[in-house]
């Protein structure tokens, strides 16, 4: 661990309710979303920030966030289950007048309504991030730059040539010196291929100043009030990531992000680049392949039990694909079972459902179709 | 604090028939189905029965076991009042001894046992496989108003001269135990799973320290010393599956068992979990060229060439063309594009190079009839090179 990485704090803003991924995100978090055979969309910034050196994790969780916590516990996992510091779940609270949070209020709402939490931690630095970028990084090196800029705020952008629809995005554009000068957020006609990766480091002093300052005055999203209002006023770096990352932010970003974990160089970057990324643990047996079996193209967590043909396919913790059955260019989450003889293709089955003998399942690669949890077909 | 039953778990043995897998751990600590170390199968048996106390006692080799024992959060033994405790060997006011035998290692550990004042010990061995719950074997031991009970399974009678054969009357109370015994008279083998009333067990523990002519082995002098004291011994028929993997062979054999749509030892089974320390690696990563059949196959794995009939453990890679049968992969174990494999075990780290060989491939005989290789823990077996039997040094 770097000298300055103990000097760090990490906040996990959960503000994206607004991102739909049908069925599975209709009761919980964005960030608890089962991604990569056996993790949650959130064991990536946590992973990033524990890798880091990171001590002292505050998660902002605005709404649905049960599964959230079940996932994330106290912290275990992530050696975050510390005497001093460790992890910090900040739901909302009901207000004693009565008033109930507003669950689209913001990323600003969320700091502001648990600004103590900020003015009771002791690291001088805080990398703010969201809950929902797959990606691993060294974020000592964007703290150094942080440092070696004299920046006020430096945030993450990846630069993505080949991508034409930022209507999803945040376009940074920067001068010679990586200065930001200008951020568009989901603009129709793009012009920069810098893309935000809604990840900053600044003090955290200043975090609080401008969060207070930018509230007070109205001000709700991170991105509009804080960074672009005071572009001109103080010192905004941008910090280039040049590996992997995927925003998800739909269905289908999610479904891609999925199945290019079936290419190699995706797999071993992302999961071995900058360290591990840690998870839940679970009690699982190996990966049992019975007579019968064919697998290829495929990515399976422990627990699973194939008799049947599984093809460019990801298989969660606990899955069974009984005799005869074929499941292909699908997603099948954590315990379901897939009967004999049934045909899945571009299908998204959600955790404890029951896919009947000789069902015949398909969707398409723009738009697979979702099978909701605990689903009996 | 007071605890009815507190466990002691012996787990000190060096494993010399385990060749190379033991040279730097203990046989408790050897990696096993896929995922698992032996000495999970006894901590999970203790912690699927409501054994809450545990201690570990160990000698030989001591760090990669106590480093993995840790805490014992992985078996949820982690636990304010009670949990696992390890326990070496240590020096006293009066000087220090190393275990002189499994007796001698529970008796130097007394000072442990009174901290809990238990009315039962169960004493287990680290180096078995099976799933056996303790509480019901305690419910027999106190149904019986015994002394002290001997977990039993039935062996073929040709094979009783191999283990420890208690002779029962028609109510299963011992009335001998043998040895070894050239001319068995029963088949009823000791498990070496025993629970005893602390009180007697204090008693002949104490006893034997004193007897200069002992092994202070619990087989060999207490068992015996208690049935010639006239105490109530009773035999306890286990009826499931139960493996000494104390060999090569009976490893390699076991991690077989696991295998098959009915695995004559069930990993799958919700009811009795198997709890293991988790390494925390990503999915396993089967590519279009596989083919996996009748294998076990843990987390970190990348396979792209053919396996069969394995047991494939954390972190292995596969290369192209690489043909693995009838072999147990230990952890991060590599098999480079085209070697084959088959009947081995390769231990943790080791590399199989480019088309070598390991093992011997005849459809004539029977796998079961082939000498089983090992390759030692991060072994190199250069490309192109063939071994057919386990290199000795």
């Amino acid at each position: 661990m770097s000298m300055t990485a103990s000097n760090l704090m990490g906040a996990i803003i959960l503000a994206d309710n607004q991102v739909n991924l049908k069925e599975l995100t209709l009761r919980r978090q964005l960030a608890a979303v089962p991604f990569g055979a056996r993790y949650r969309l959130i064991d990536f910034p946590l992973s990033n920030l524990v890798n880091a050196g990171v001590r002292n994790v505050g998660v902002f969780v605005q709404e649905k966030y049960r599964s959230l916590m079940d996932h994330i516990g106290i912290g275990k996992e992530w050696d975050l289950n510390r005497q001093r510091d460790g992890l910090f779940i900040l739901p909302p609270e009901a207000y004693s007048d009565g008033a109930v949070p507003n669950a689209h209020s913001g990323d600003l709402a969320l700091l502001r309504r648990h600004i103590d939490y900020f003015f009771r931690s002791k690291q001088e630095y805080v990398v703010v991030c969201c809950g929902s970028i797959i990606m691993n990084i060294d974020l000592t090196q964007m703290l150094t730059k942080h440092l070696n800029t004299g920046a006020d705020i430096t945030l993450l952008y990846r630069v993505e040539k080949d991508r034409t629809d930022h209507s999803q995005a945040v376009e940074v554009f920067t001068d010679e010196n990586s200065r930001v000068t200008f951020l568009k957020v989901n603009p129709i006609v793009s012009s920069s291929s810098k893309i935000l990766l809604d990840t900053y480091i600044l003090r955290r002093d200043l975090l609080i100043e401008l969060v207070d300052a930018a509230v007070s005055s109205g001000g709700s999203d991170f991105v509009m009030d804080v960074l672009i209002r005071n572009l001109g006023d103080l010192k905004v770096y941008g910090h280039e990531f040049s590996g992997y990352a995927r925003k998800i932010c739909s269905l289908e970003t999610y479904f891609n992000a999925s199945m290019e974990l079936l290419t190699p160089e995706v797999y071993s970057e992302l999961f071995f680049a900058n360290g591990p990324i840690f998870t839940k643990v679970k009690n699982e047996p190996p990966v049992v392949y019975l007579d019968g079996a064919t697998a290829k193209n495929s990515l399976i967590a422990n627990g699973c039990r194939i008799e049947g043909t599984v093809e460019n396919s990801i298989l969660f913790r606990g899955v069974k694909v009984e005799k005869g059955a074929h499941v292909k260019d699908s997603i099948i989450m954590q315990k379901s079972v897939v009967g004999r003889g049934a045909f899945l293709e571009n299908v998204i089955v959600d955790k404890d459902s029951q896919i009947s003998s000789h069902k015949r399942l398909v969707g398409d690669r723009t738009y697979p179709l979702v099978i909701g949890k605990g689903s009996a077909l | 604090m007071k605890k009815e039953c507190v466990a002691m778990l012996l787990a000190g043995g060096q494993g010399t028939r385990l060749g190379v897998l033991t040279q730097k751990l203990a046989k408790p600590a050897v990696p096993f189905g896929g995922k698992y170390r032996i000495i999970d199968f006894t901590l999970s048996n203790c912690a699927n029965s409501g054994v809450d106390t545990v201690g570990v006692l160990i000698q030989y080799r001591p760090l990669e076991l106590h480093s993995y024992i840790g805490i014992g959060s992985a078996w949820d033994l982690d636990r304010e009042r009670g949990g696992v405790v390890v326990l070496p060997p240590f020096v006293k006011a009066s000087g220090g001894e190393w275990y002189k035998g499994t007796a001698n290692a529970v008796f130097q550990n007394l000072e442990y046992l009174e901290n809990y004042n238990p009315d039962y010990v169960l004493v287990l061995s680290g180096d078995h496989v099976y799933k056996m719950d303790y509480s019901k074997m305690l419910a027999y031991h106190k149904e019986k108003g015994a002394d002290a009970t001997i977990a039993v399974i039935r062996v073929p009678l040709s094979e009783a001269s191999r283990f420890g054969i208690m002779n029962t009357d028609e109510n299963d109370r011992i009335v001998e135990f043998e040895e070894k015994p050239q001319k068995p008279k029963n088949d009823l083998a000791s498990m070496g799973v025993y629970i005893f009333n602390y009180s007697v067990l204090k008693r002949y523990l104490t006893e034997d320290a004193g007897d200069p002519e002992s092994a202070n082995d619990f087989g060999k002098n207490i068992i015996p010393k208690m049935l010639k004291g006239q105490q109530k011994l009773y035999a306890y028929r286990f009826t499931g599956y139960w493996k000494d993997v104390g060999t090569l062979e009976s490893l390699w054999e076991a991690n077989m068992d696991l295998l098959g749509d009915n695995p004559k030892f069930d990993l799958f089974d919700r009811s009795w979990r198997i709890y293991t320390v988790n390494p925390n690696m990503p999915p396993q990563f089967i590519a279009g060229s596989a083919e996996v059949i009748d294998t076990l196959v843990n987390e970190g794995c990348v396979i792209y060439g053919k396996a069969k009939r394995s047991v494939i453990f954390p972190g292995v890679y596969i290369g192209q063309g690489a043909e693995v049968t009838n072999s147990v992969l230990m952890p991060g174990a590599r098999v480079l594009v085209g070697a084959k494999i088959n009947k081995a075990i390769v231990g943790a780290g080791a590399v199989i190079g480019e088309n070598a060989e390991v093992g011997i491939f005849d459809p004539s005989q029977s796998v079961e009839d082939l000498p089983l290789v090992v390759i030692g823990d991060g072994e190199d077996v250069p490309p192109g090179t063939v071994v057919r039997e386990t290199r000795r040094d």
